[in-house]
């Protein structure tokens, strides 16, 4: 049976330079085995959906990139008016809007990159089922957004310092270490939230409570001296206290001072990231077939 | 010899019915998958295996694949053939890593790209060349190897003028060149390539299958899955043969064409002998013509029967028929003409149609179906085969069928 003649093969004379790579598939890899030498050779990818996905965000509005501060200006003069004005919440001798102001930028940076990564999976299942990466990917890039919505907000932010006439000082050094902070706390809570999500959809239901209560368990509105003293070790595990109380403190000079609690919560963090990472790793070869 | 892919002991088991026992509580649910991955980490820390679990009758689990073993030489093509549900596409799936084995053992000896579906992560909102990169980088290209390929994959797409639109004003001809154009350009050690070459204009198909054809010229490997033999003879010059998870034969590509026909007819049945799942909630209850065989050029009847579960549109429908080699041969419409199929959720839908005369040559047919509603889009290939026989004709002995083609004219001699 001949259908197509074939052209002759010839025996290919190749010279390889560099020894290909060696890859061994196999059904179970060690849990702390994680792939972060191949992450590093994604970063491209990674680099290329985080570019992907703030391109996408904005296309066929009208506002296109003023709605990353439409949020927090919003979020801003409904808490001045009910929590400064009204329940007229002590500011620590700040004005009110720019105190509360300070805080939403980092909550909005957790709160925003927490909802995408837990979405994101699910978001992306048709990659999931059709090509390999290392899938930590999709949950980070989709945060990074999220760090492009705080650079344009924190803009609006040093207006504001300029009009109130807040001088910056030697605190600020702090800031990047902060935010470092808040992302990987929200990474290490995503990567467990997307992959659980990828099961159970619950997940995406539960967000939306999550953030609610988690922004009123965290000194955004209010200032975090109104807490009980004897109460302030169990409000201090909520890392985004001491990241919140650290950006007032970095950019306004509020009072508050770093303390063992800080440390407490880089220390929450880490585990929170650790496994996240480990869990995530675990759950990454299922996503396929759940998806 | 060099290897390129060495495959042992493989084995893919998948869950199959409810994913969620319904009475189980979801708080169990979670603290279970909370522990699952510890528990299996746990248990490999003390060396005792999973993997062999759940062996034998376990009516919950299929085995995708079981017992695989094969070896590839570096610079070989090699087709990948056999029935739906042969393992094919999950063999590409461990092998491209999307899914893990349950057992065994793989090793690859290279570079790895697949190409499982033309255009992956082709954003509509995105311009022509932003998705060459995006699509490019998804498939494991670096950017500075699509930066060099651009002006190539751009021209071989016939798409220069368009570039910088958005695609989801490109025609839907234009998307699935470019798409095809960047995998084509894709230019692993080890390439995987499945059922891609189903869409797109045939003209296209041909460049795309001459591109990689190179590819496996330049000394690397190309493992591809098709149901088109035409298009597995052209490309590959040996032949894997998998049926029911397991290997029937690795060799020269029309040996195990042939023997794949040949266990073809084997499998042969003109009606369906159990409901056969065409989603989660839709399975096709009955499918086939009557009589059967059909005497060509006689009047012929085709009927059907589906369930489904839940409430279903139906908008696309139609039998589709291959000869032997798998060549299309035509499609029955199914479509009504004014409103799409409704389904209910409890009745079955009933489908039947007349045939005035069958058009066929006698010989032996593969139907399908394919279908597009609100839970599925498939070409399910191979459901039945439709025996046609000679009618008998007292006045003439007709050529043999081999030499008459597919059509059977309906004609007469003044």
């Amino acid at each position: 049976m001949d259908l197509v003649s074939q052209a002759p093969r010839e025996v290919p004379s190749q010279v390889t330079l560099t020894p290909p790579p060696h890859l061994i598939l196999v059904p179970e890899t060690p849990l702390w085995n994680l792939p972060l030498r191949e992450i590093w050779e994604y970063r491209e990818l990674l680099l290329f959906m985080a570019w992907r996905d703030v391109k996408v965000r904005y296309r066929q509005t009208v506002l296109g990139a003023t709605w990353a501060i439409v949020q927090p200006l919003t979020a801003m003069v409904i808490f001045s008016i009910v929590f400064g004005q009204l329940a007229k919440l002590p500011s620590d001798g700040i004005p009110y809007p720019i105190f509360t102001y300070t805080a939403l930028l980092p909550w909005n940076l957790f709160a925003g990159a927490l909802t995408r990564a837990t979405s994101s999976l699910v978001g992306n299942a048709h990659l999931l089922t059709k090509v390999y990466f290392p899938r930590v990917i999709i949950p980070v890039s989709a945060m990074v957004s999220s760090v492009i919505d705080f650079g344009v907000s924190f803009v609006i932010l040093l207006g504001m310092m300029l009009y109130y006439g807040i001088e910056p000082t030697w605190r600020l050094a702090a800031l990047p270490f902060l935010l470092l902070l808040a992302f990987v706390a929200a990474l290490g809570v995503g990567l467990w939230l997307s992959a659980l999500n990828v099961r159970y959809r619950d997940v995406s239901y539960i967000i939306p409570f999550l953030i609610q209560v988690w922004l009123y368990a965290s000194p955004v509105a209010y200032s975090s001296t109104l807490i009980p003293t004897q109460w302030r070790w169990l409000y201090g595990l909520n890392p985004l206290v001491g990241v919140i109380e650290g950006f007032r403190w970095a950019l306004l000079g509020t009072s508050w001072q770093p303390d063992i609690l800080v440390l407490l919560s880089v220390v929450i963090v880490m585990v929170t990231f650790v496994t996240g990472l480990l869990y995530f790793h675990r759950m990454e070869e299922t996503f396929a077939d759940v998806a | 010899m060099t290897s390129a892919i060495r495959v042992q002991n493989l084995g893919k088991r998948y869950r199959i019915g409810a994913r969620v026992e319904p009475h189980r509580l979801l708080s169990e649910q979670i603290s279970a998958a909370f522990a699952r991955p510890f528990q299996r980490g746990a248990r490999w820390l003390h060396g005792i295996g999973t993997s062999k679990n759940g062996n034998g009758a376990d009516p919950a689990h299929i085995w995708a694949l079981r017992e695989v073993n094969f070896e590839i030489p570096r610079g070989e093509a090699v087709g990948i053939i056999g029935r739906n549900g042969a393992g094919k596409s999950t063999l590409l799936k461990i092998l491209s890593r999307i899914t893990k084995p349950t057992e065994g053992r793989v090793e690859l000896f290279g570079r790895v790209g697949s190409l499982l579906e033309v255009g992956t992560g082709f954003h509509p909102e995105l311009t022509g060349r932003e998705n060459i990169y995006l699509n490019g980088a998804i498939l494991g290209m670096r950017r500075a190897e699509i930066a060099r390929k651009f002006d190539e994959i751009v021209a071989f797409a016939e798409v220069e003028k368009f570039i910088d639109t958005p695609v989801k004003r490109f025609s839907s001809g234009m998307t699935v060149r470019l798409a095809f154009a960047v995998a084509a350009h894709l230019e692993p050690e080890i390439l995987l390539v499945d059922e891609v070459l189903a869409v797109g204009d045939t003209a296209f198909q041909k460049k795309c299958l001459g591109k990689m054809g190179d590819v496996a010229r330049d000394g690397r490997t190309v493992l591809f899955v098709s149901h088109d033999l035409t298009s597995i003879q052209v490309l590959c010059n040996r032949a894997l043969r998998l049926s029911n998870g397991q290997v029937q034969g690795l060799g020269p590509v029309a040996d195990e064409i042939n023997a794949y026909l040949a266990e073809s007819k084997f499998f042969a049945r003109s009606q369906l002998d159990h409901p056969i799942p065409l989603s989660d909630r839709t399975r096709l209850l009955r499918f086939g013509f009557s009589p059967d065989p059909v005497p060509s050029g006689s009047p012929a009847e085709f009927d059907m029967e589906l369930d489904s579960t839940m409430p279903l549109r139906i908008d696309d429908l139609a039998v589709v028929i291959h000869d032997g080699l798998n060549r299309r041969v035509g499609v029955l419409d199914l479509r009504q003409p004014h409103a799409p199929y409704k389904m209910n959720g409890k009745d079955t839908l009933k489908i039947r149609a007349q045939l005035r005369a069958m058009p066929l040559v006698e010989g032996e047919y593969r139907i399908g179906l394919s279908i597009r509603s609100d839970d599925v889009h498939r070409l399910v290939a191979d459901l039945v085969t439709l025996d046609i026989v000679a009618k008998p004709d007292h006045e003439m002995v007709p050529y043999r069928a081999a030499i008459r083609g597919i059509v059977a004219f309906d004609y007469t001699l003044e």
